[in-house]
């Protein structure tokens, strides 16, 4: 009995901390969607009846190239997404299903990449990127992430989990290597390019340092580097003005988790289990 | 039929693989090698040409003040982040995974920063931080605490940008563990259970035992996100006040790109990949090769 009580209150306490904790890792988003749907003069004073306003949208669409910041992510986003596919695809399979001298050594040089991501080796690469005259290209910002030795060790996983009787059955149909790749393999890996997808595109959407580096014009800087330079602390804008900008770059990624919420979650624990 | 062999299939396995090498090899490891050898060489401008001076800019590093400091930095960066953000993600996991009133709603706060850019949360930690009328002087002040100068106070800012890490990591970690979580089986523990184990027990010397793979793996991610986790400093600190704040490779973005330094900043590439490699080594003496990479 008594012990009974003890884990009802204890379940109390933890469910209490549990929301606690839930709460304060959405505080700061709270706070955003409160500045930036507020006049000025709340931005820093809570008052529940204070009256909504979409000026402070309207003040920052004008005053930076936010529509084109959007476009240039989306293009970047979307242009490394469609490489990532192509070359871990190819990669995977001959990893999964060609055997060949050297296979574990180029396996083992693939996983490297893992470790030595392309922020540790900005300074090279900006080096070989003025070299190519790519700088300031949002060719040259994707370029370094498009073999992502992620993809390629997460759809050989799949692959290989894929019965070899469906390949043989192709092959018996007339189909070549390449054809049973995309009738085969590919579709039944779907799940992992969802995954992977989702995780690549939040990955790259939210990307800051490479990009900043790469390039020094409108036409090329994605959201994040747009935001950065609109909302630093010497170009002395509000609050208020600060949220809205930061509600607009986050707000596309974000509506899509909130309405894909499982697909999301699964997505990232799908690609953590490998 | 096994496994695709024979001479036109051996070709044809590189032929796949071709693409992705040759992106590799220009970006991941031509860069890595070619870090060492412009390491060595001293910083060419347009009068004097880039010669070769050996260990000469290793030398400039053990002397440099700023590269110990930012080493320092780091390493307390790392010991703060890793830790802290792997039990909080251990929390959050099992607290979600069990039955919660409202548990979607939580799951997804808890998730919510990992899909924002850390670039565009440092906005909004910049105003929880700032003096007077950021939200933590605010709420210190009605426990009657004084204003602190949160970023601009040598002694705090490091543990102010480890506490927005922390928040940042702590819900994408989470997810690796939930996964985890769910592949248990649950009799395991509802045997113990009804052997009258506490809950306390069946964690330490059940569940969390087998969790260590996802504990190691969680693991290494921290310790390469201690690394290259560095946007927020571009706008909550700048690496100040005096370089209070600043980590490896933002001293290694501003030697490259504010002064312009390629050599010097070379040489700190190589400090980098030393230490990944030295992860790199851990880690597999480490982890038990069949679970992850197998």
């Amino acid at each position: 009995m008594s012990m009974a009580r003890q884990t009802t209150l204890f379940n109390r306490i933890e469910i209490a901390a549990a929301w606690a904790l839930a709460f304060l890792w959405v505080m700061p988003l709270l706070y955003a969607l409160w500045a930036g749907f507020h006049a000025p003069e709340y931005a820093t004073r809570f008052d529940l009846f204070a009256p909504l306003t979409l000026e402070n949208f309207a003040t920052v669409w004008e005053q930076a190239p936010f529509g084109r910041y959007f476009f240039n992510t989306f293009i970047l986003v979307t242009s490394i997404l469609v490489m990532q596919f192509i070359l871990c695809t190819l990669a995977a399979y001959a990893f999964a299903r060609y055997e060949f001298r050297g296979r574990e050594v180029a396996f083992a040089l693939v996983l490297l990449q893992l470790m030595i991501m392309p922020e540790v080796l900005i300074v090279e690469n900006y080096s070989t990127m003025s070299k190519l005259g790519l700088v300031d290209t949002i060719a040259a910002i994707g370029l370094p992430y498009m073999a992502s030795a992620f993809g390629i060790f997460l759809l050989r996983q799949t692959f290989k989990t894929i019965p070899k009787e469906l390949e043989e059955a192709a092959r018996l149909e007339g189909c070549g290597p390449m054809m049973i790749l995309w009738k085969v393999y590919v579709p039944l890996a779907r799940p992992t390019y969802l995954a992977y997808g989702l995780v690549s595109i939040s990955y790259h959407w939210n990307n800051f340092l490479w990009p900043l580096i790469i390039t020094n014009s409108v036409e090329t800087r994605p959201l994040t580097v747009g935001l950065a330079i609109f909302g630093a602390p010497e170009s002395g804008v509000d609050w208020s003005i600060i949220s809205a900008a930061t509600l607009l770059a986050v707000a596309p990624l974000l509506v899509a988790f909130i309405l894909f919420q499982r697909q999301f979650v699964q997505s990232f624990m799908h690609a953590g289990i490998k | 039929m096994s496994e695709h062999k024979g001479s036109m299939n051996r070709v044809y396995g590189w032929l796949l693989l071709l693409p992705a090498m040759v992106f590799l090899t220009a970006f991941t490891y031509y860069p890595m090698v070619s870090t060492f050898f412009v390491s060595l060489f001293s910083d060419g401008t347009a009068t004097r040409p880039s010669v070769f001076v050996g260990l000469e800019n290793y030398q400039f590093l053990l002397e440099d003040d700023i590269f110990w400091k930012v080493l320092v930095n780091n390493l307390w960066y790392a010991a703060g982040t890793i830790p802290t953000s792997i039990a909080i993600a251990l929390m959050m996991a099992i607290w979600v995974n069990n039955r919660l009133p409202a548990r979607g709603l939580v799951r997804m706060a808890y998730f919510t920063p990992t899909v924002l850019p850390m670039i565009a949360v440092a906005n909004i930690w910049l105003f929880f931080y700032t003096p007077e009328i950021g939200l933590f002087d605010q709420i210190g002040s009605v426990f009657g605490f004084p204003s602190q100068n949160w970023l601009g106070d040598p002694e705090l800012v490091l543990g102010s940008i480890i506490v927005m890490t922390v928040w940042k990591e702590a819900g994408f970690f989470m997810i690796f563990y939930l996964a985890a979580l769910q592949s248990l089986s649950p009799e395991l523990e509802e045997a113990a259970h009804l052997e009258g184990a506490s809950r306390w027990y069946i964690f330490r010397r059940i569940t969390f035992p087998l969790l260590m793979p996802t504990t190691l793996f969680v693991t290494i991610n921290a310790v390469i996100n201690s690394v290259k986790m560095v946007d927020h400093l571009f706008i909550l600190t700048k690496g100040g006040p005096d370089n209070a704040s600043s980590l490896l490779l933002y001293y290694i973005f501003e030697v490259a790109f504010s002064f312009l330094d390629e050599a010097y900043a070379s040489a700190l590439t190589v400090v980098l990949l030393v230490v990944l490699a030295i992860v790199a080594v851990g880690q597999f003496t480490l982890m038990d090769k069949r679970i992850h990479y197998r």
